[in-house]
């Protein structure tokens, strides 16, 4: 598990650029030059040390990994961004998720023809997702989505969670003891 | 706040600022005696603490490298942090609940209680619960424990009502806020609790006990103490008697420093302690210090734990207000008819998004996992601790290869669960889980041990030298002047959370070292 911080991350670093639609679009998230766009959250991402299919690619994971319905795309965009930064610099890194990719994407074709992100259901994919989840890529991706995901302070409201509370006095006069159902 | 120079050779050293650190060193800085206490770890104060728990993580968790083995699912879910404990001034006193349990007379006798169970290496302590009550006594009011010395429970949060309603239709009896060392009023010149809801992540309002906010200020208003933190131990040294006669450590620039001592007290938890110990090897003391009887290091314990969450159709919201005031004690005793020895306590838990994220089922993926996270909201929780069986396989040895950043090799922490404890846990399991229908739950999760935070037994006490590593006062049965002051003391672990006892035999242990020195015996 990543314990280290992870910094703040905030929607529109997504960038807003090209928002371009593409014949090969695969749900609402396409790739168009170097850039993946979704159209229907707005929003766009510049891969820069992956390929952007590839981003699409680790999205979509993230997404069957964790999924959570009430969770928009961009959130789990924001959680696997750091790994196109990182491997921009770091080859290695940029190699484990390029070949696992490749790898899932093999396991696909031969029995959807189609990429794994152009899979329909998602139980078809967690299976192709079983298939590499002892390797390399899929450990390091959910465990560090352990992190990036859920440490958004942007996805807490769609749980509930409150977050810090010192600053508005605690609990003491604003609900601690509120149940009713009981 | 006092200084002391390095060669000073009349001062007690003790090495880590925790429960029984921080309380030893204040105690004797109280009674007049000389004291510095080197802390590993940088202090931080109510004002710097942060409500967010992987920032609160990384501000006070002790991060350093560890090892781990053993069958455990800690080794293999976090195979690099076999514990969740501090290095801070306070260490983990900025991090605990607040549960402060005596101990039952029985456990104090737990091979003549429990008999020869196999594969447990179980003695009695050399002390019984009537030489500690009045030690569990002053600690109570020291720390400001709820339903002792007429201090009310602290109120019941949701989370609490919740386990309180599903008890109380299972027919439990014992079940109530607490008794929690967290001010239900203000006292001592601490506040009331706020129902902030980040216990653990070090109490924003103060109303929380800690060494760092109750006990080292006192000991620093007398002018005897001196902090000193970022000051990490690495050796222990001793002359051609045997004596201890200071420890060598890293101060903040990284800078080996020597600090002389007439006595020295270690209290760094149950992995630094012995590791402390071990890696003071000499000609003399070719196995490390204290460690004539082999035991340094053994029958690590971290009590019998796990989880029950629960979710319900309704919201509970867990995470506000206090993160463990409320226990069911009604499976506390000993009673061999539930198919093993010992008992356990329950105990209300809340976890933020965060960590429930990461600890509800570590590896865990996909929709089981991701739907019990769909109902945080409405999910209510609670923590099992029990007894668990010391044994000698059960250890923290120094590992071959790994070092830290100063080049000392660090601690492997091997543990393999007894079946006593899986018996136990198996049916307390069962308990939490029908507490929580009881009261309406959906759905149960009975939820893996976290990373360690109750370390104990690896210098524990005996009333024979073979037998353990220090004495009734946490002397070393090898070294007059070298002492244990934390939960590595440890005869065996009880059901109870271990803090009040720690701080009650600190509290006695300034006594002894008091009169040994006014004796001139050490
Ligand atoms: C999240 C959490 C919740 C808890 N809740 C409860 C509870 O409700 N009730 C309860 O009874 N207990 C609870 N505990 C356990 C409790 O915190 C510990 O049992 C207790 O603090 C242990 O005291 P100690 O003196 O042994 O060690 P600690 O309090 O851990 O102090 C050890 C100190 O020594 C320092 N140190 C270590 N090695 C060196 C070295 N070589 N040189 C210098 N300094 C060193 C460390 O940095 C640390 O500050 C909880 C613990 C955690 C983590
Ligand atoms: S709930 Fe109470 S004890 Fe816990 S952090 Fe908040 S104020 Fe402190």
């Amino acid at each position: 598990m990543d314990t280290t911080n992870q910094e703040e991350h905030r929607p529109d670093d997504l960038g807003r650029r090209h928002f371009l639609l593409s014949a090969s679009a695969i749900a609402a998230m396409a790739v168009s030059g170097n850039a993946l766009i979704h159209t229907s959250e707005a929003w766009g991402l510049e891969a820069t040390g992956l390929k952007p299919e590839t981003m699409r690619t680790l999205v979509k994971m993230a997404r069957d990994i964790f999924p959570h319905d009430k969770i928009a795309d961009k959130f789990y965009a924001l959680a696997v961004k750091t790994y196109d930064e990182k491997a921009a610099k770091d080859a290695k890194l940029k190699s484990l998720i390029e070949s696992g990719v490749a790898e899932l994407d093999g396991f696909a074709r031969e029995k959807y023809k189609t990429v794994y992100a152009g899979v329909g259901w998602e139980r078809d994919r967690v299976n192709l997702l079983r298939r590499i989840q002892t390797g390399g890529l899929f450990k390091k991706l959910r465990g560090d989505l352990v992190v990036s995901l859920y440490n958004q302070k942007e996805v807490w409201p769609a749980f509930g969670y409150e977050g810090e509370s010192a600053s508005k006095g605690g609990y003491v006069n604003r609900g601690f003891s509120d149940i009713t159902w009981l | 706040m006092a200084t002391f120079a390095l060669n000073d050779d009349s001062v007690v050293v003790v090495v880590g600022s925790g429960a029984g650190g921080g309380t030893l060193a204040t105690d004797l800085a109280l009674k007049g005696i000389k004291v510095v206490c080197l802390e590993a770890g940088k202090r931080y104060e109510a004002e710097d603490f942060i409500n967010d728990e992987w920032e609160s993580f990384a501000q006070l968790a002790w991060t350093d490298q560890r090892m781990t083995s053993g069958s455990w699912r800690v080794a293999r879910d976090f195979a690099q942090l076999p514990a969740w404990i501090v290095k801070a001034v306070g260490g983990s006193t900025t991090h605990w609940a607040g549960a402060s349990l005596r101990f039952q007379e029985h456990e104090f006798k737990a091979r003549t209680t429990y008999g020869n169970v196999a594969g447990a290496n179980l003695i009695d302590w050399p002390l019984t619960l009537a030489d500690l009550a009045p030690y569990y006594d002053r600690a109570e009011d020291r720390m400001g424990v709820t339903r002792t010395h007429g201090i009310p429970g602290l109120p019941g949060s949701n989370n609490f009502k919740v386990f309180e309603a599903g008890a109380k239709k299972i027919g439990y009896k014992d079940v109530h806020t607490g008794r929690m060392a967290i001010n239900s009023q203000p006292r001592q010149g601490r506040g009331a609790c706020q129902q902030i809801g980040f216990c653990f992540q070090g109490c924003k309002s103060g109303a929380k006990w800690s060494t760092l906010n109750a006990e080292l200020p006192r000991g620093e208003a007398t002018g005897k103490l001196e902090v000193r933190p970022q000051s990490h131990v690495f050796k222990i040294e001793h002359d051609q008697k045997g004596k201890v006669t200071g420890v060598l450590y890293y101060d903040k620039d990284g800078k080996e420093q020597r600090q002389k001592a007439r006595a020295v007290a270690v209290a760094g938890n149950s992995i630094e302690s012995p590791r402390l110990l071990l890696n003071s090897h000499s000609a003399m003391f070719p196995n490390g210090l204290a460690n004539s009887s082999g035991q340094v290091g053994r029958n690590y314990m971290r009590h019998m734990t796990g989880s029950v969450y629960a979710v319900f159709d309704k919201p509970v919201k867990m995470w506000r207000g206090t993160t463990m005031a409320g226990i069911i004690q009604d499976e506390a005793h000993h009673d061999t008819k539930r198919g093993f020895v010992a008992g356990y306590e329950l105990e209300t838990l809340s976890l933020g998004l965060p960590f429930m994220a990461a600890f509800l089922d570590p590896g865990a993926w996909g929709r089981e996992f991701t739907t019990a996270l769909d109902s945080y909201e409405n999910m209510a929780g609670m923590w099992i601790v029990g007894e668990d069986m010391p044994q000698e396989k059960n250890r923290i040895t120094l590992h071959a290869s790994a070092k830290d950043k100063y080049g000392i090799p660090v601690a492997n922490v091997h543990f393999d669960d007894h079946p006593n404890d899986i018996a136990m846990r198996a049916h307390a399991y069962r308990q939490g889980s029908a507490i929580y229908e009881a009261a309406g739950a959906t759905r149960s999760f009975p939820t893996t041990p976290y990373p360690s935070t109750h370390n104990l037994g690896t210098n524990r006490m005996s009333d024979k030298a073979r037998d353990g590593v220090v004495n009734k006062y946490g002397q070393t049965h090898d070294i007059k002047n070298l002492f244990v002051s934390d939960g590595s003391q440890f005869t065996t672990g009880a059901a109870e959370n271990p803090t009040l006892t720690i701080v009650a035999l600190a509290i006695r242990q300034a006594e002894y070292i008091a009169d040994q020195m006014a004796k001139n015996v050490i």
